[in-house]
């Protein structure tokens, strides 16, 4: 009847219109399960997608619920460029918010003006370290990278339930697993008075167009894509890819760990059993939905917030099962998937060449 | 803590317009409207469990007053940023907010100083507010019940627990299940393995599994999900059940079972906020009070172990015995309770030793 066939050439156009038509596509579906539920479709897609971005403070609820998914997601990204996967996210996060608390707990509280970016710079290393294991793994016994980052996401977080149900455990807390609360000198300053928005809404803003200029023009960048493009070229040209390896991941580290120790002192305040819902993996979601670019993550990020703040909204307002968010983000990757699939195909109706005799049998 | 000038000038601000709005007698043109309650759950409602037992509470609410309360609830809240921002979300349209999980302590405490003329009720936590209260049930009564069912059916003598996290209520419930047996058997012996999670059925199922395999022949859990007890039921091994009534996964083997009754406190409460005499309280509620209830004993517990258990159960809720009154030694013989005397409040809810007979370390 049809068959699919390879386009000449992509188009480029459809390349970043695909995700905003995948989006579209999923509201409509949405709006659909909405229906079915019993539910008013057009009150739901109000309550889930408008309703969020009215205000100040629903603004900087998804902004702040955008900023460790679009740290994260951009590291992993880059890595995603030179082949270099990072699964392991949200360890590097989990290890940042660990090492960050360690100078909150210890320094917190005394009035030094060095304790906040100490806590910063120390949460970025934890991250940093984190990545730095399955780096040198990968570059000196060829460990995969998949498997390693994802193993030490485990190690993180149980590093983190016994160091809050054992010696960082706060003595006042009877015997609970979390830590003291942050003295008010190293909790992350707040940008927009009366919201929960931190400072490193803003620093993940900053690290947008950093990461664009790196990857678009400078050296580096550069051959971080003709390793991931061209491994074979890239040999021949004298790049080292183990140094990409180090690169990728280090940068992808230090920016999760940047994400964990914002979230542990900005809308957490405390060190406790989970500091994330998942970011780290999530993030990984935001990055094929941003197609590897920073400006698109940070729409993708947004997006992602989005659904999950709304999801919650859906809830609260209509009573509809949680399982509503995984639904839609189920939704868009799979519309997203599947206009991928016709940026680099099409359709041809009819068949090619006459049908040799004797093959009608042919469904 | 003390609160900022600007929550000082809030907080008046909101009694003029409070106060305002009473004489203008806008507020009995809004009689009519429905109460709204809110309730923040930890999991999914499913169909038994931690916040199964908190729906069935949201449900009695919702039978007694019918149409003059209105209740919402959000589940699978994660206990991090997400929570502060849902407990916000409830706090626009409902009077009262129950949140049904110790990690959500901080997020209510916060929301709670924007909102102040809104009731929080906090479920497990230790820290309250003017406008906060906080209930627990004592599980530990009830465990020391299953204990006694549980030493009286044992014929190998060791019993096989499987524990999420070593925190007081764990701790507290393990003591409760060794000194139960004991006072039926004092030579029998309780294994634990620790599965690091609330829920994880495979990890419980291979605890589960593993504990049979070393002649443990009644198992229980302190974890989430109900594989325990379905495994204990494969394999024709004893059960107690925890939080619902475990003998609809288990119905040949489960001997009993512990459960939360949030009802007649959740209707309280819920009449408290609505007539106005709401205050907040420390309320921590067993058999007496009847939030603690053990579940119909299985036919093959014989009339003397069911007669045992009963007159425990009376004499914890007159408030003649209790489960940790002395003697008490710890796993290492020294002794933690002398005769005659028994824990404070205190001192069981920041338990953090095993008692003698319990193999393994806490944690």
């Amino acid at each position: 009847m049809f068959r699919l066939e390879a386009r000449q050439s992509p188009s480029r156009a459809m390349f970043w219109l695909s995700p905003l038509v995948a989006v579209v596509l999923s509201l409509v579906a949405s709006a659909i399960i909405f229906a079915l539920l019993g539910k008013p479709p057009v009150a739901a897609l109000r309550i889930m997608v408008v309703d969020p971005l009215v205000g100040l403070n629903n603004l900087a609820e998804l902004a702040l619920k955008a900023t460790p998914l679009l740290l994260c997601a951009i590291g992993i990204a880059i890595g995603c460029r030179a082949n270099v996967w990072n699964i392991g996210a949200e360890g590097q996060l989990t290890l940042g918010g660990i090492c960050g608390s360690w100078v909150a707990l210890n320094f917190g509280g005394a009035g030094h003006v060095w304790a906040l970016p100490l806590m910063l710079l120390a949460g970025i290393a934890g991250g940093v370290l984190w990545a730095a294991i399955p780096a040198f793994l990968r570059t000196r016994f060829n460990a995969h990278e998949i498997l390693t980052t994802l193993m030490l996401t485990y190690v993180a977080l149980h590093l983190l339930g016994y160091l809050v149900r054992g010696p960082w455990r706060d003595p006042a807390g009877f015997n609970f697993p979390q830590s003291k609360t942050f003295a008010d000198d190293v909790s992350m300053p707040i940008i927009l008075p009366t919201t929960r928005l931190h400072l490193g809404a803003l620093v993940a803003l900053l690290v947008v167009p950093a990461a664009a200029f790196l990857m678009r023009r400078t050296f580096a960048g550069y051959r971080i894509r003709v390793v991931g493009l061209a491994p074979g070229a890239a040999r021949y040209a004298g790049f080292s890819q183990k140094r990409v390896v180090w690169l990728c991941l280090l940068l992808s580290g230090g920016l999760a760990g940047f994400a964990g120790i914002c979230e542990v002192a900005g809308p957490l305040g405390q060190l406790q059993p989970t500091i994330s819902p998942g970011y780290g993996f999530a993030a990984i979601i935001v990055a094929y939905l941003g197609r590897l670019d920073p400006w698109g993550i940070l729409a993708a990020s947004l997006l992602m917030a989005l659904i999950y703040i709304g999801g919650d909204a859906l809830q609260v307002s209509l009573q509809m099962p949680t399982a509503m968010s995984g639904v839609i983000q189920g939704l868009v990757l799979f519309f997203l998937l599947g206009m991928d699939l016709f940026i680099g195909f099409q359709f041809r109706f009819g068949r090619r060449s006459p049908k040799p005799v004797g093959q009608l049998a042919d469904a | 803590m003390t609160p900022s000038r600007r929550e000082v000038l809030l907080t008046g601000l909101g009694g003029i317009a409070g106060a305002a709005t009473g004489a203008l007698g806008l507020r009995s043109a809004r009689a009519a409207d429905p109460f709204g309650v809110g309730f923040v759950y930890v999991g999914p409602i499913s169909n038994a469990g931690w916040t199964y037992q908190h729906n069935l509470g949201r449900l009695a609410v919702e039978k007694a007053f019918g149409n003059r309360v209105k209740t919402n609830y959000v589940e699978s809240v994660p206990e991090g940023a997400d929570a502060e921002r849902v407990i916000r979300q409830l706090s626009a349209t409902n009077g009262l907010i129950f949140t049904t999980s110790f990690g959500y302590m901080e997020p209510t405490l916060k929301v709670a100083r924007q909102f102040p003329n809104i009731r929080y009720e906090h479920c497990t936590g230790y820290k309250m507010a003017k406008n906060v209260g906080i209930y627990n049930a004592r599980f530990y009564e009830g465990r020391y019940i299953a204990g006694v069912v549980s030493g009286a059916m044992s014929k190998t003598g060791v019993l096989g627990h499987v524990a999420p996290f070593p925190i007081p209520e764990v701790a507290q419930g393990i003591n409760a299940l060794i000194l139960g047996a004991r006072s039926v058997n004092p030579k029998i012996k309780i294994k634990l393995v620790w599965t690091s999670s609330w829920f994880d059925p495979g990890k419980e199922k291979e605890a589960a599994d593993a504990l049979i395999g070393q002649g443990c022949d009644v198992l229980s859990n302190h974890t989430d999900s109900t594989a325990v007890v379905q495994a204990a039921e494969e394999k024709g091994v004893w059960c107690t059940g925890y939080d619902s009534d475990m003998s609809q996964f288990a119905p040949k083997m489960c001997l009993t079972s512990v459960t939360e009754d949030w009802s007649d406190y959740y209707v309280k409460r819920v009449q408290a906020a609505m007539d106005g005499s709401w205050t907040p309280d420390n309320v921590w509620g067993g058999f007496k009070s009847g939030m603690i209830k053990m579940t119909p004993y299985n036919k093959a517990v014989p009339e003397h172990a069911v007669n045992d258990a009963e007159a425990k159960i009376a004499a914890i809720a007159q408030g003649s015995f209790s489960p940790f009154q002395g003697p008490i030694n710890d796993q290492f013989g020294a002794q933690k309770v002398a005769s005659g005397a028994k824990l404070t409040d205190d001192q069981i809810l920041s338990m953090n030793w095993l008692a003698e007979g319990v193999e393994g370390k806490l944690g």
